[in-house]
Parts: C-alpha cells; structure tokens; sequence
C-alpha cells in the first residue's frame, strides 16, 4: 500500500513540475524571443505581413457553409470547456466544505458532479479536435498566421492538455481510494492542480481570441514583433479572462442543476428525490451566486472594449448589436425569475415558510419592475416613418427608462431582491435565538432601505440631474452600495441565526415538480445565451479576422441578421441540449443492471 | 421515458421562443456589407465633386458621424477648419502643424497632437485622444480621402479650401476583388450600380441626396428610357436647366458592363412616385 501510494506521489511531484516547467517555458521562451528581439532590432524583420486574402483564398465544400460550420463546432466546443472547466472549481469547494464539516453529503455530491462532467470532458476534446480541422480546412491562412505568433502556446497548450487529463482521470478515480486523513488532503490537492491547469488552459486560448479583437505586439501590417508576451496580455485578454472564469461558474451550476433536476423527475425512491433535490438546490446556489456578481464583469467588459477602441464601443453598444442587449436583458430577466420561482418553490420543503409567503409577491413585483426598465430600449434603429410617427429616436414617457442610470438602478434592485428571496428562504425553517433579533432585523431592514435610497439618488439625481462625468460615474457607488448590503447582511445574518432554534426541518424532496423545470429553464437560458453573447463578442470585429490587421474576404464576411444570428445560436443550443441530457442519460444508465437469467453458463 | 420526453419538449419549446422572440419580436435590420475600396477617378474631379466626395466619406465610409455627432461623444466639427488656427496657437497643441490644412491633415492622422477638453481618452486629462488614426486600422482612408475630407471641412466651415485635387490617376490598396488590370465582377443590381459609380455624390438616388446633379428620385415619370441612356453615355448632349457642362464624368459608357447600364435604365424608369 505504502509502495502505491508513493507511486502516486512520484507522479503527482512530476506533473506539478511538468506544470511547472511548461509554465516557466512559455515566459522563459518569450523572455528569450524578446532578448532576441533586441539584439536583431537591425536584421530584416523575421515574420511575414498578416496575409491578403481573396474569395479563393478560402476553400470550400459543395453544400457546406463554412462560416456556419466553424460557428457552431467553435459554440459547442466553448459550451462543453465551460462547463467541464466550471464543474472542477465547485466541485473542489464542496469537498473542501465536506472535509471542514465532516459531512459526507457533500463528498458524495461532489463525486457525483465531477462524474457528469467526465462524459462531457470527451466532448468538449472531440469538439476542440473538430474546431482545430474546420479551422485547418476553411480558414487555413488565419490559422497558419494565428499559430505563427502563437505557436509556443498552442503547443503547450496541447501538451497541457494531457496534464488536464491525468489530473481529472486520477481525480476521479481515485475518488474513493484517496479518502480519510493525509490521502484526503493528496485527493484535494489533485483538484486544486486540476484547476490550476484548468483556468491556465482557458487563459490560453482566451489570449488567442482577445488578439483578434485588440492585437498587440504586431505593427500595423500584422508583422509580429517576437514577444509572445505581449500578443497574449493583449488589451482585452484580462477583461475576458474575469468575465469567463465567472460567468463559467454560473453556468457550470445551471448545468449539473439541470442534471439535478433531470434525476430528480426520474426517481422514484424517496431517498433519492430527496438527494437530487438537495443537490439542486446546491448547483443553483452556485449558479446563482455567480449570477450575481456577473453583470458587473460585463460591464467592465464593455467599458474596456469602449476604452480600447470607441468605434468597436459603438459598434457593440450602438448599433445592431445593440438590439442584442435587449435579447440580453430578456434572457437574463428569464434567468432571475426563474431563479427566485425556484426559490420561492423550495419555500414549500418547510413548513416554517408560511410566515414569509406574504413578502413573495411583493418581490416579484420588484423584480418584474426592475426586468421591464432593463428591457426598455434606448436608441432605437428606427425607419424615418417610425421616427416621424414617435418624434425622434427617443419614447416621450419611457424613452429615460433607457439610458444606463434607470437600467443600472433596475439591475440593482433585481440583484438585491433575489439576495432577499434567498434570506428568506435560508430563514425559512428556523427562528433566531439570539437577544438582539429585533434589533438586528431593524438594522438590515434600515440597511435595505438606506441603500436602496442610495440607489435611487444616485441613479436618477446622479443620473439625469447632473452632467455625463456624474451619470457614469454614479454606476461604481450603486454596485459598492448592493455588494455592501450583501455582505453586511450575510454577515449580521450568520451571526443572528447562529445556534437558531429549528422550527420545522426542510424535508428535502417535497418540492413540486414544476419547481425543476425552472432549473431546466435556467441551463437553457444561460446556453442559449452564452451562444448570443459569444457570436455578439466575436461579430464586433465585423469584416476582420484580426481587428485592422487583417481583414475577413470570404464571402461570408458579411455581419448577418439577427434572425439569421439567433437560428444559428439556436440550432446550436439544441444540439448542445441533445448531448447533455445524452449525456444525462448516460449517467443514469451507468447505474442500471440487469440480470440475464440463463444466459450465462453457470 | 416520460420525463426524458417531457424536459426534451420542455426544452425545445424555450430554445423555439427565445429564437422567435429574437427573429420575429426584434426588428430585423439589414446590416451594410463590408466596406469596399473605391476606385477614385481624379482625373475626372472638379472641387465641387471632391468636395462632395469628402461629404460622402465623413458620412459613409470614414464612419466620422458614429462619434461626431450632437450626441457629445466627440466634438462637432461644423466649425473645425474656423477653430484650427486657434487651436494651433492653443498651450496645449503638441503637434507639427503650421497652416489650418495641415492641422486637419494631422487631426485625422495623429490625433492626439491636440485633444479638445471635456473629449480626451478617460483617465489621460485630455492628453491622448480616442480617435484612431483614420489612415490605418479599419477606416484605412487612402490620402486622397483624407484630402477630400479637409476639402470638406473646409467647405463646411465656410473657410477657404486650399486643398489641391490629387493628381494621380486612381487609388488602390490591393484590396478590390481582382488584380489590377482583372476584369471586375458584373454587380447585381441597380442599387449596386449607383453605389459603384457613386451617382448619390451628386444626384438625389436610392436615399442618397446629392446636390450638384439634378434630382433623380422622380426621374422616371419625367424623362423616358432613351433620354436617360443619352444623359449617362454623353451627359453634355441635353443639360438640365441650372446644372453646368461637364460636371458628369463622360465615360460611364466605358465602364459600365451594357447589362449593367440596362439595370439602372430599367431602376431609374421606375422612379415615378418619388422616394
């Protein structure tokens, strides 16, 4: 036993170190090419232009649309990376939390995450393969010239790859080996390592699409300067890098919430709704307390693609991606109200809820409110007859609904009120013990009402009474004032229902089976709108493969509808859909067996 | 398998509403195709057309109006080229600049040589400007653009346009279809066609609404086919009363295919009702 388990260590030292040396590699190799840079400043410049294409420069096949083509493999490529890279980063947590509480449900749960994520991780490096040969086939220039200045790291980038999956494979199974003691804490640190390459995996190949869109260490002609370094800290690679490693988490939740809900629907066993739905519950915490903070990295997203360059600013937020953000708002309207109906639905797991169902409808009002300002255009592209008859490209009575100040108060308001569902319902099966409860629900109920104040002076007196420095500048003091109430009512709250007296047990497993439906609804909407999100991040570049570097002249360098844009996203989202509840059902099978009576020789 | 079939439909019922919403709730715009590089005829240009063709590129091409416009994301430049000799005697003008045409030549190429307050790079104190350099990246304006748009400011603003016309023959960066001396493909329809040959710089056409031409919008229920086969191949032989000789190029016969020409006979035949 003493000799295996040194094996594992051997193996587990020398893939840390192959990390390692990879990772030093990559800088070490650009250090070295920018030494060489300097030295050679003379020499003729060692790498060719960025490529002038043609309509023949690009290859076709008789029936296929290529732009389509490497769309859709590209889409499902990142729906699968997103959520395999996700679903290690949670599930690292919980055992973490299993291991700090003893709580053996949180191991299993755990288990059961990373094992529905093993099937997907197949996918995602069938799809990645699939992506690499359409590249390869329908846009061979782009990728000679991409993996000309970035050829180091996708090599490494391979190499990698393997280290990803040794870590996964000896994660998973050796679940069930490494446990107890000093083993446990070996199993937690392989996560940590999974992770690490994980996330380094994704800031890679982040580093190869932000340079399309901001490129850096090429002059203006494409020539490559040498410095891989600064291609791959590119402009926009940070902004991305937090807005994936984020909105990855939210939907890595929504996803093994659906496979939650999906087992939940199909079992029959108490015990085991009861376990699904527990575990549900937990994946649309995760979801949901990504959720939150998720609008704020899109905004600095946006802001950062405004200060790297104003007219692809504009072109993201002012003309017909524009309507895009209003698709936006209403997925992400839908991904709220779901999200609360599906706490609202847990209410009913206690009977001690009954005293807070009155507050339901008054936070659904909020909500409704607050997704119906966010939903209100701004500028409208208008025909001049739909000008004429509306008086200018602004409504009378709700066009100041649409500018940023109204629509940041909105999603505010909406991100605080479902941090007030989600109290509710943490209250809902308990009552307080401590001497001060009246004191300190005094306190949080001033503290919603200050802050919500805040709100409101900061966006409609900051927002339309003062000039455009203030109008802007008032969005930062609205998300410090929500994340400040969150955080102090997390903490007086913790502290309030610490050794709470439990009135009524939440009896996992009594919730309707509508309930799951809305968790369904919320991997759905988050597919769906990744798909919209991710074609609207790559269609800003418009007729540029690289941003001014090099340009796109196939024949579908054309921006298309949003008709046209959305089927697209669609159809990719069903395709993506049918795998995962594929896969889904792959995850039930596993568990079934039958007895051939008689076929066997005895 | 109930509950397979019911999260499947469940499923595919939210994936056909977000996409019906999205494709039948939105308006759906046509979105312009990519820019392309304009041959410029400059043999053939009087100021007049240059100028025109600057008013084309500042709204058009140069996409100048995105950011100069009465929305305050850049400043107005109705009066730029009146201001330039102001600004280059302004503290904080960092560029070479000496005369008001240069300052305009370097307003567009190097932005940050003078940034008006209130309109600087956030954060830099109005030290670098936001602008791009409209010669390179994805506006890529060649010089003889750019020179039409200082003739333009210059216009707009009522100064004197010192701006001389190009003298070569044509421009091009090697981004048309073809190789120079290639055949070009036949365009497709008379919009193409006018917007090819620009016929919005000077007439009113297809929304376009040029001034130094007769207004076409209503052509057809005035002039018949032949009239107007006549005014393209030899726009001198019939002048319409307050236009000048020889403000039409007289060699669209030679460079447009006859299919071509028979399209915008047969557009231009049509306009009866006005547009």
């Amino acid at each position: 036993m003493r000799d295996r388990l040194a094996k594992t260590g051997w193996l587990a030292l020398a893939l840390v170190l192959a990390v390692l040396v990879l990772g030093g590699g990559i800088e070490a190799v650009a250090a070295e090419s920018a030494a060489e840079t300097v030295a050679e400043a003379e020499a003729p410049p060692l790498y060719a232009p960025a490529p002038r294409l043609s309509v023949a420069d690009y290859p076709t096949i008789a029936g296929v649309n290529s732009r389509v083509v490497v769309w859709l493999v590209a889409q499902l490529h990142l729906w699968f990376a997103a959520f395999v890279l996700a679903v290690p980063i949670f599930v690292f947590i919980i055992e973490a939390i299993g291991m700090k509480t003893r709580d053996k449900r949180f191991d299993d749960m755990a288990y059961e995450f990373i094992k529905v994520s093993i099937t997907a991780y197949s996918l995602t490096a069938i799809s990645g393969g699939l992506l690499v040969f359409s590249l390869l086939i329908f846009y061979p220039h782009l990728f000679l010239y991409l993996s000309t200045i970035f050829k180091e790291t996708m090599f490494y980038y391979a190499i990698l790859f393997f280290a990803e999956s040794a870590f996964l494979y000896i994660y998973y199974y050796g679940w069930h080996w490494l446990q107890g003691g000093f083993r446990k804490w070996v199993h937690l640190t392989l996560g940590l390592l999974l992770n690490a390459v994980g996330t380094l995996l994704m800031f890679l190949a982040n580093a190869w699409l932000t340079f399309m869109m901001s490129p850096a260490g090429v002059d203006a002609a494409g020539v490559f300067g040498g410095d891989t370094m600064v291609s791959i800290h590119n402009y926009l690679w940070n902004p991305f890098n937090l807005h994936r490693f984020i909105a990855n988490i939210a939907y890595g939740g929504s996803i093994v919430g659906a496979y939650a809900a999906f087992r939940f629907l199909s079992a029959t066993a108490r015990d085991q709704k009861a376990h699904y739905d527990w575990m549900g519950y937990n994946a649309n915490f995760i979801a949901i307390s990504a959720l939150l903070p998720l609008p704020f990295a899109g905004y600095y997203l946006s802001a950062e693609f405004y200060a790297y360059s104003q007219q692809m600013g504009i072109t993201l937020m002012g003309g017909i991606f524009a309507w895009m953000f209003i698709i936006q708002a209403v997925l992400i309207g839908a991904l709220f109200l779901s999200a609360n109906y599906y706490l609202w639905c847990g209410m009913g797991r206690s009977d001690g809820a009954v005293r807070y169902n009155k507050y339901i409808k008054y936070i659904a009002v909020v909500i409704v409110a607050s997704f119906l300002v966010w939903f209100t255009p701004h500028t409208l592209v208008l025909t001049n007859e739909e000008l004429k008859a509306l008086g200018g490209p602004y409504h009378k009575y709700i066009g100041p609904l649409g500018i940023m100040p109204a629509k940041n108060t909105a999603v505010n308001l909406m991100i605080l009120f479902t941090f007030v569902s989600f109290v509710i319902y943490r209250r809902c099966n308990k009552v307080a013990t401590v001497s001060w409860v009246k004191a300190g629900n005094a306190f949080l109920v001033a503290l919603f009402a200050t802050g919500i104040i805040n709100l409101f002076i900061l966006g409609i007196y900051h927002g339309y009474f003062t000039n455009t420095v203030y109008k802007v500048a008032s969005s930062w003091p609205q998300v410090v004032t929500t994340l400040i109430i969150i955080v102090v009512t997390v903490v007086v709250d913790n502290l309030m229902y610490k050794g709470a007296r439990e009135v009524a047990p939440l009896q996992w497993g009594r919730v309707p089976a509508r309930s799951q439906y809305a968790l369904f609804l919320l991997a759905v909407a988050f597919t769906w709108l990744m798909g919209l999100m991710g074609y609207v991040r790559s269609g800003i570049r418009q007729h540029w493969h690289v941003v001014d570097i090099m340009r796109d002249n196939s024949t579908e360098a054309f921006t298309p509808t949003i008709r046209y844009a959305t089927n697209v996203v669609s159809v990719g989202t069903v395709i993506f859909m049918a795998l995962v509840i594929f896969v889904f059902w792959l995850s039930q099978v596993g568990g079934r067996k039958t007895v051939p009576a008689g076929y066997w020789k005895e | 398998m109930g509950n397979f079939l019911r999260v499947v439909v469940f499923s595919l019922i939210t994936i056909v509403l977000f996409a019906g919403y999205s494709g039948w709730g939105i308006p759906q715009i046509k979105p312009a195709p990519p820019p392309k590089e304009e041959k410029l005829d400059l043999g053939a240009m009087t100021m007049d057309r240059f100028i025109a063709l600057g008013e084309k590129i500042y709204k058009g091409k140069g996409t100048c109006t995105l950011c100069h416009n009465e929305l305050g994301r850049a400043p107005m430049l109705d009066n730029a080229a009146a201001t330039a000799a102001e600004r280059l005697a302004d503290p904080g003008y960092q560029g070479t600049a000496e005369t008001v045409e240069e300052f305009l030549y370097e307003s567009m190429v190097d932005p940050t040589a003078y940034v008006v307050a209130g309109f600087g790079k956030k954060g830099t104190n109005d030290t670098v400007s936001p602008m791009t350099d409209v010669s390179a990246g994805s506006t890529r304006l060649s010089e003889a653009e750019i020179s039409a748009l200082i003739a333009y400011l210059q216009d707009l603003a009522g100064a004197e346009v010192t701006v001389e016309i190009p003298t070569g023959v044509a421009e091009d960066d090697g981004e048309e279809d073809g190789e120079e001396g290639e055949a070009r493909a036949p365009l497709e329809s008379a919009e193409e066609v006018i917007e090819e040959f620009a016929c919005g710089i000077c007439h009113v056409i297809a929304g376009e609404e040029g001034e130094l031409g007769p207004d076409l919008s209503k052509i057809g229920a005035d002039r018949d086919r032949d009239f107007l086969r006549r005014s393209i191949l030899d726009p001198n032989a019939e002048l319409t009363e307050g236009f000048e000789e020889d403000m039409m190029p007289p060699d669209y016969g030679e460079q447009m295919y006859a299919k071509e020409l028979e399209m915008l006979l047969d557009y231009m035949a049509g306009l009866k009702e006005g547009e």
